[in-house]
């Protein structure tokens, strides 16, 4: 296991605990008021979301490349965490949008393109599990692709006139909001880091057990 | 470059020769076409008649609905004959196999486009011929963004297991910027007034999109079909 993984966890644990006081003492969003803190935890995971499918992809890039297993198993753990945390982002969105908007859900750039993203890395997941064997360096194209739709996803409120709030909400934050919002990304990415370490571990030893049974059956 | 093209050509003559010789994928795509066409007609109705402006959305369905279908087809005939093997033992670039594989279907789908076009335009008093210059620029851009993904996938899932069902699942989320790009397009051209820089906005999104499609399926082929 990598050295870091204890004192990231124990840092993200803390931070976990720490961030719902610093969300309950940040101010109140003038015409939003209480549902506006949904997006302490809406935009990190976004955040979080969008380091685990940079992680799948470049993983999955290096796996087709230079064929390293341990590559492979980057990639596999950044592609289930992007769905875990993408389910997360598409969960706590129309929460907040049920208010801000009156509707669940809109078919604007920004709701649209972290779908389609979503989508991806869930046919990468169902592919490796159902593709039969050496369905990874397929996965691994797919996963690629993936990775393509995370500017597309990011500059997409920018490009396109959409409901959702453009990426320079997060300078533009009043300034008691600030703390706590670069707080909780900080929080999301430590922890995902973490998740993304054990989960490539667990994979290594899943790998090591396969090649064991291999050897029992041959010996 | 000349022996690259020259491969590439090879690769495509094959495909079309099988398909002029048997017709089986023309036939079955177009009548699966038109099928999509008549079901999502009918799924679209108010008071007894198909609602106004889903034609641009049913041609688009209709598209890659007979695509993936084509697409699936196409390989599965390379896997009975076992000749993707020999394809792939070939002397010849990966790439210049992938594009030949790409012009074959790219040929195949503009067959099956120029039957089924008219006959939405006819069936949905659709003015899809108004500019005709702008409607065959989105249907040459959607198509090639949509096969270039598709011959990728395709390839790659002969091998793999349950691949019928791959596909579609693979495809769909991942070409869904070409399906917007297309119906939105066509949508602007069919509006009462043709939206003519809406078009062409559309349009560019489609060949930018071609252009990264393209790229990332040409740089991930040859590891990808690398046993």
């Amino acid at each position: 296991m990598n050295k870091f993984f204890v004192p990231i966890t124990v840092i993200a644990a803390a931070m976990f605990a720490y961030a719902p006081f610093m969300i309950l003492n940040a101010p109140y969003e003038a015409t939003m008021g209480l549902v506006q803190k949904i997006f302490y935890f809406h935009a990190a995971c976004g955040m979080a979301m969008f380091l685990a499918a940079f992680v799948s992809g470049i993983g999955s890039a290096m796996f087709l490349f230079t064929k390293k297993p341990s590559a492979d198993r980057m990639a596999v753990a950044g592609a289930e965490l992007t769905v875990i945390i993408g389910l997360i982002v598409l969960v706590t969105g129309p929460l907040w949008a049920r208010k801000a908007w009156g509707v669940w859900w809109q078919w604007d750039a920004r709701l649209t393109s972290t779908l389609v993203m979503w989508m991806i890395f869930n046919a990468y997941l169902l592919l490796r599990r159902y593709g039969g064997p050496g369905s990874e360096k397929l996965a691994a194209a797919v996963a690629l692709f993936g990775m393509a739709n995370v500017p597309f996803v990011y500059w997409s409120v920018n490009v396109w006139r959409t409901l959702h709030p453009k990426t320079s909400v997060i300078p533009s934050l009043q300034p008691g909001m600030r703390g706590p919002f670069w707080f909780c990304v900080v929080a999301f990415l430590l922890v995902t880091t973490a998740i993304l370490m054990l989960r490539t571990e667990l994979e290594k030893r899943r790998q090591q057990l396969d090649e064991l049974y291999l050897m029992a059956e041959e010996s | 470059m000349k022996a690259f093209a020259r491969a590439v050509w090879i690769v495509t003559r094959k495909d079309i020769l099988i398909e002029t010789r048997t017709r089986e994928i023309l036939l079955t795509t177009v009548f699966f076409a038109l099928a999509c066409v008549l079901v999502f007609a009918f799924g679209f109705v108010k008071e007894g008649r198909p609602m106004e402006d889903v034609a641009a959305g049913i041609l688009w369905i209709a598209i890659a609905f007979s695509g993936t279908l084509a697409l699936g087809r196409a390989f599965e005939r390379e896997r009975q004959g076992e000749t993707l093997r020999a394809l792939l033992i070939a002397p010849i670039d990966r790439p210049a196999l992938y594009l030949g594989k790409l012009l074959g279907i790219l040929i195949l789908l503009a067959a099956v486009e120029i039957l089924i076009v008219p006959l939405v335009a006819l069936m949905f008093q659709a003015a899809l011929f108004d500019h005709a210059l702008l409607m065959i620029g989105l249907l040459a851009a959607g198509t090639v963004g949509f096969a270039a993904v598709g011959t990728l996938f395709a390839a790659m899932l002969v091998r793999a297991r349950s691949r019928d069902v791959m596909l579609p699942v693979l495809l769909y989320p991942i070409t869904v910027p070409v399906i917007i790009g297309g119906v939105r397009g066509t949508a602007a051209l069919l509006a009462p007034t043709a939206d003519l820089a809406m078009a062409r906005l559309w349009l560019s999104m489609l060949v930018f999109f071609d252009v990264v499609f393209i790229t990332l399926a040409l740089w991930t082929f040859e590891p990808v079909m690398t046993e």
